[in-house]
């Protein structure tokens, strides 16, 4: 799960890091208030939207970059009018961009020094890892790809968590002294309290700046929460944007079904994470392009099989569905069933291949069959694939 | 031998009254698998399907059972808590079937299991299949939700993150007529307690085992790694397969997973580095019996 900035600022506030004060405004009217109230000098504007890269981006009305400076309210409200309800396309965002709902309205740091500063787990040492460097701002991509030697990383000890002298260690390597040097320390123990808190997968601050007057702040924030520790964090939970999210995916979730829409035309229903990309990966090799990534896990029911084919067909792009079920546990009698449920339900308007293998495979053969519907059976993997890329390809010839 | 566990091993199941435990319970006892206990906090003293006894901690179960693996099926938020109390009673093996553990608890148990004997697979794993002699391969070791039938006893080594693929693989050597000698799950989350090299060196290892299938997915560098140690030191003939290579990337919010990965971890750098390695690469996850039939063939010559 993701949050926005200006509810990050929140939590950054809760756990001690500095950083600059702001507000949330949702119409031009209320960011020209918020940006009275704050009273500086200078005032930034930042879209709201769960991806990076807001400052180099632009909008689809032409406007460009999601990040801006200025010195009136009056201005700010004509910044927020020209970004709010309007597309954002960043290099994260894809193509398709997203919709500004929201902007915040910060005060604006006058920045002598951007460095970068993130905290996640480490996969091959198992525990959180703090990375560090001296060229903060927008363009960290290409520092880690021409030189790697400039960002620093020290992991944490899994039981003992993060030390102060770890946390003095990454302020030298940031080239830091005296004050700057201990608020440093402090912002970066704070947010490392902040990541195990809040089971956090990912913290990201960038930039972290070194102000003129002196000062350490985070001014900019990108959080990731472990999904499966979401239990435990309703206040975490309760922060949770749903129009950011695929409406697809949020539908997929109320049913347990693992959806992540693609741009191909050819849906596909799998049992299992490994077997679902293993199927796209298939379908791919045979010429065709996958609609989707859909898991219905290891023992899903006829109601979640007939809500999956909802949400496939939600899809205005789907030529074709290839479901390829392995009933280990799961009798292929029942999956069958759920199929024609769903299909009863939905009315097939494009080509369906079956693939079941597994407990019962003929008699959830004999129950496709008997059905009369035209559901194109397959025998394997490779089958089931080369089979619907055909049928998609005859349909549009 | 196989390898980690045999028809002989003794297993306890954490977990074992709630529906998914006592399903998969029920599932094993008629593969012929010796499921000797029971561990459910609360309700020590009774018996599962009448014969099984069920102790309020594992302690007791090892003490009274001899009992030496465990495979938890306790629900996530209690997980972490029953893989350490399984830990601390010296079991040797620990299969946790589990998924959706927080990953924050497994950085934990990760931590405070070293130096420890107990042995770890899993969390978010199909668990482990030791074929047997009967039908359907029944009279062998299953332990976790793998489905028996598809199984049958041989010399190939079987190691995989998804569950679903392995039993692709298992069923596409069955029907070509081969057999296993011990199929691994290791399971797909970030931290888990087995890697695929920690398997692919007890196969090397293991007399019964003469082929290895090693399945793997986008994500970390544990295939690499693997893949690295099979080149230098692997005596027998490796097919493998990599899943994920049209995945999306995923859309992020920062930047730190692509400067940490450094372009590790996509599926082309894990085929490059299996193929380096002298790994048979089954081109389409339908092949994966068929790349390393041929593969064993051309290295006889
Ligand atoms: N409060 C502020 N005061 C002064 N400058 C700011 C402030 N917030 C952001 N900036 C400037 O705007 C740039 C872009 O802002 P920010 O990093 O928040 O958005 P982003 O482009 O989405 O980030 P990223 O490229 O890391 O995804 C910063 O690098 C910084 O130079
Ligand atoms: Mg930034």
């Amino acid at each position: 799960m993701n949050i926005h900035e200006y509810q990050a600022r929140d939590l950054f506030e809760k756990f001690g890091v500095a950083s600059p004060r702001g507000k949330m405004a949702s119409t031009p009217r209320e960011a020209e208030i918020a940006a009275q109230e704050l009273g500086t000098e200078k005032i930034v504007i930042k879209a709201q939207v769960h991806a990076g890269g807001r400052g180099k981006g632009a909008f689809t009305n032409g406007f460009k970059g999601g990040v801006h400076t200025c010195s009136k309210p009056e201005e700010i409200r004509e910044m927020a009018a020209k970004m709010l309800g309007q597309t954002l396309v960043t290099h994260q965002t894809g193509p398709a961009g997203r919709l500004v709902n929201k902007v915040y309205v910060v005060e604006a740091a006058e920045i002598a020094k951007e460095l970068y500063l993130a905290i996640l787990l480490d996969r091959a040492s198992s525990a959180p890892v703090v990375i560090a460097s001296t060229q903060g701002g927008m363009d960290i991509e290409t520092v880690a790809a021409q030189t790697p030697e400039k960002i620093f990383r020290e992991p944490a000890h899994p039981l003992l968590g993060l030390q102060p002298f770890q946390a003095r260690k990454l302020a030298a390597a940031l080239g830091l002294h005296g004050s700057q040097a201990a608020q440093a320390a402090k912002l970066i123990l704070a947010l490392y309290k902040l990541f195990i808190t809040c089971d956090c997968s990912l913290v990201e601050v960038n930039p972290l700046v070194i102000t003129k007057t002196g000062d350490v702040l985070a001014l900019d924030a990108k959080f990731n929460f472990d999904d499966n520790a979401l239990y435990r964090h309703p206040e975490i939970v309760a922060l949770r944007d749903f129009t950011e999210e695929d409406p697809r995916e949020v539908e997929a979730s109320k049913y347990c079904l693992n959806y992540i829409g693609l741009e191909g035309n050819i849906a596909c229903l799998v049992n299992g994470a490994g077997l679902a990309m293993a199927t796209m990966d298939i379908i791919k090799h045979y010429g065709g392009e996958p609609a989707n990534f859909l898991d219905v896990g290891g023992s899903a029911t006829k109601e979640q099989v007939a809500a999956a084919f909802k949400i496939i067909l939600l899809d205005r792009n789907v030529k074709g569905i290839l479901v390829n079920i392995f009933g280990g546990i799961m009798r292929c009698d029942i999956i069958a069933e759920g199929i024609l449920a769903a299909i009863k339900e939905t009315e097939l308007p494009v080509p369906l291949v079956v693939r079941l293998e597994g407990s019962n495979v003929e008699l959830g053969k004999k129950i496709i069959k008997d059905s009369g519907l035209a559901v194109i059976s397959a025998d394997s993997l490779a089958d089931g694939a080369e089979k619907i890329v055909a049928a998609v390809k005859a349909r549009a010839a | 031998m196989a390898i980690l566990v045999t028809p002989e091993t003794r297993v306890l199941i954490q977990g074992i009254t709630g529906s998914f435990g006592s399903r998969h319970a029920q599932l094993s006892l008629e593969y012929g698998t010796k499921i000797v206990s029971g561990v459910t906090p609360g309700k020590g003293g009774q018996l599962f399907e009448r014969v099984i006894p069920i102790f309020d901690t594992v302690a007791q179960a090892a003490r009274e059972t001899g009992t030496t693996v465990s495979a938890i099926f306790v629900p996530p938020p209690f997980a972490a808590d029953s893989i350490l109390e399984a830990v601390d009673a010296g079991l040797d093996l620990v299969i946790c079937i589990t998924e959706g553990i927080p990953v924050a608890d497994m950085v934990r148990v990760k931590a405070a299991m070293k130096g420890s004997k107990t042995r770890l697979i899993g969390p978010n794993c199909p668990g482990i299949v030791t074929p047997g002699k009967g039908k359907d391969s029944q009279g062998g070791c299953r332990i976790g939700i793998a489905p028996g039938y598809i199984h049958n006893k041989g010399n190939i080594g079987v190691v995989s993150r998804s569950g679903t693929l392995t039993y692709e693989a298992v069923w596409q050597l069955t029907s070509l007529g081969l057999g296993q000698s011990t199929c691994v799950g290791i399971g797909g989350d970030p931290v888990n307690g087995t890697s695929h090299l920690d398997v692919i060196k007890m196969f090397n290892d293991d007399p019964e085992t003469e082929a290895i299938i090693m399945i793997g997915e986008i994500g970390g560098t544990a295939e690499e790694e693997a893949a690295a140690w099979i080149k230098e030191n692997c005596k027998k003939p490796v097919a493998g397969f990599i899943a994920g290579a049209t995945a999306p990337a995923g859309r992020r919010m920062g930047h730190a997973g692509a400067i940490v990965s450094g372009g590790k971890g996509t599926a082309s750098a894990k085929i490059a580095a299996f193929r380096e390695a002298g790994i048979a690469v089954a081109e389409t996850p339908s092949v994966m019996a068929e790349t390393l039939i041929r593969h064993i063939q051309e290295r006889k010559g």
